[in-house]
């Protein structure tokens, strides 16, 4: 078993391994969505997880975050067990789903500014920057809902930025962006892999970027 | 250590801001419980009686119960929302203890549902002629028993807020559960009426908030989790 800590990018060659799952089962409603699933995330690389519509891409990036407990298998962290350090592998993880999490009363700064404290202290000059980043400038403190489904993911987007997550877990992050906004999001991908950092990606883009590995489901 | 305290008071302050924001900008969430409020305490001296003998004798009851029903109206706000959007996804996922977030999602919703509802019930309590010695006691009652009965609200919403079509599973999973404290608020005030000590009574229902306070965010917390699965 590792020893080493987690919340680290360390260099040594034993604990490269951040996330490793074994024979993983799920099964929803009599159907089996996926068995026997065998893989390893190592640290700056990023997995992109392609199937057809209906192979259970969703409910495997919600079992590997913890949000869905309906499955058989192991899910290991750094070599042990999630619930062993749950509260140092939340703090590594960063998830956005289909729901992008952005509240449509708030602005963007408002939603940044509750969702980033929910893991790391942030100030105020990090959600600016980034939301530029995202390019959002000019849009910091419109009510969401006057924002477009694209600008509104970009808000979401914004925690990338700011987030020292070792771990991103993004399920269909590129469906509302514009060509602009994938070639950004590629970029944002490829510095987290290139900082020692993993990403887990579901999408049907073909991603241009280095560090990729592919993981087929169905 | 006292990093990552520090780090989940900072989460949990931020949490009750955003949510008092967000009721701040929704204002019907707030506004409409509020007016049924006082509408319903409004009907019963025209439906019954506008004598003061017969008012005074039903007023604490009629208070009571329509605080009960108005806050019914407005734990459907609590997470529903917070589901539809994602941001419980992001709850659920921080690092910091769900019982402090919860938490502190109960106090906000109490802040903006219940205190309106205790600053305005001396007020009703004149239009239904009850004595003016019982105020006390029932603004007394009703701070104590309005945080109870968001605590225990929202572990009905946190079960529920999954559900396509909730109808009147909420009022049926939470009023028999808020018995206690219409008993024990209304025997509150009935005793200061009767020139009585209203302390026992009131003293229960400081024991049933704490026991709320430190178990009802757990269950909801739980509730929570089983709901986003």
């Amino acid at each position: 078993m590792s020893s080493a800590a987690p919340q680290t990018f360390s260099n040594s060659q034993a604990d490269k391994t951040m996330l490793a799952v074994r024979d993983l089962f799920c099964e929803r409603d009599d159907r089996v969505l996926f068995k026997n699933l065998d893989f390893d995330l190592p640290e700056g690389q990023v997995l992109q997880v392609q199937g057809s519509n209906g192979s259970g891409q969703t409910t495997l990036m919600r079992i590997l975050c913890g949000l869905n407990d309906s499955y058989e298998g192991s899910i290991k962290w750094y070599g042990q067990e999630i619930e062993e350090q749950a509260a140092s592998f939340f703090s590594s993880l960063l998830y956005i789903g289909h729901r992008v999490g952005v509240s449509k009363v708030l602005s963007p700064v408002e939603n940044l500014r509750w969702s980033c404290s929910l893991k790391q202290a942030v100030s105020d000059e990090q959600i600016m920057a980034a939301l530029k980043e995202v390019g959002l400038r000019g849009f910091e403190e419109s009510p969401c809902y006057t924002l477009s489904a694209g600008q509104q993911q970009r808000a979401s987007l914004a925690r990338l930025i700011i987030s020292p997550a070792s771990l991103w877990v993004l399920d269909e992050p590129f469906t509302t962006l514009d060509s602009k906004g994938v070639a950004m999001l590629e970029k944002i991908l490829q510095r987290q892999a290139q900082t020692g950092g993993s990403v887990m990606v579901t999408t049907h883009h073909s991603l241009s970027i280095a560090e990729l590995t592919l993981l087929s489901l169905g | 250590m006292t990093e990552k305290q520090t780090t989940t008071s900072a989460a949990f302050l931020a949490t009750l801001k955003r949510d008092l924001l967000i009721a701040f900008k929704k204002k019907n969430d707030i506004v409409n419980p509020f007016m049924f409020f006082i509408i319903v305490v409004s009907l019963f001296p025209i439906g019954i009686s506008p004598e003061s003998d017969r008012l005074t004798e039903i007023a604490a009851g009629v208070i009571w119960i329509s605080v009960l029903l108005a806050s019914m109206l407005s734990m459907d706000s609590l997470y529903r929302s917070d589901f539809e959007d994602g941001s419980l996804e992001q709850l659920l996922l921080s690092p910091h203890p769900l019982f402090f977030l919860v938490l502190a999602k109960n106090i906000s919703h109490w802040l903006v549902s219940g205190l309106p509802v205790v600053l305005v019930s001396p007020l009703l309590a004149y239009m239904l002629a009850l004595p003016s010695e019982a105020y006390g006691t029932l603004v007394l009652s009703l701070l104590l028993g309005t945080p109870i009965m968001s605590l225990i609200g929202s572990i009905a919403v946190a079960l529920t807020v999954g559900l396509g079509s909730r109808g009147l599973i909420l009022a049926v999973i939470t009023l028999p559960m808020s018995v206690p404290i219409l008993i024990f608020g209304t025997l509150a005030v009935q005793s200061t009426l009767n020139s009585q000590s209203p302390l026992g009574y009131l003293s229960l229902m400081l024991v049933m908030l704490s026991v709320s306070v430190s178990l009802a965010p757990l269950a909801s917390g739980a509730a929570l989790k089983i709901s986003v699965n």
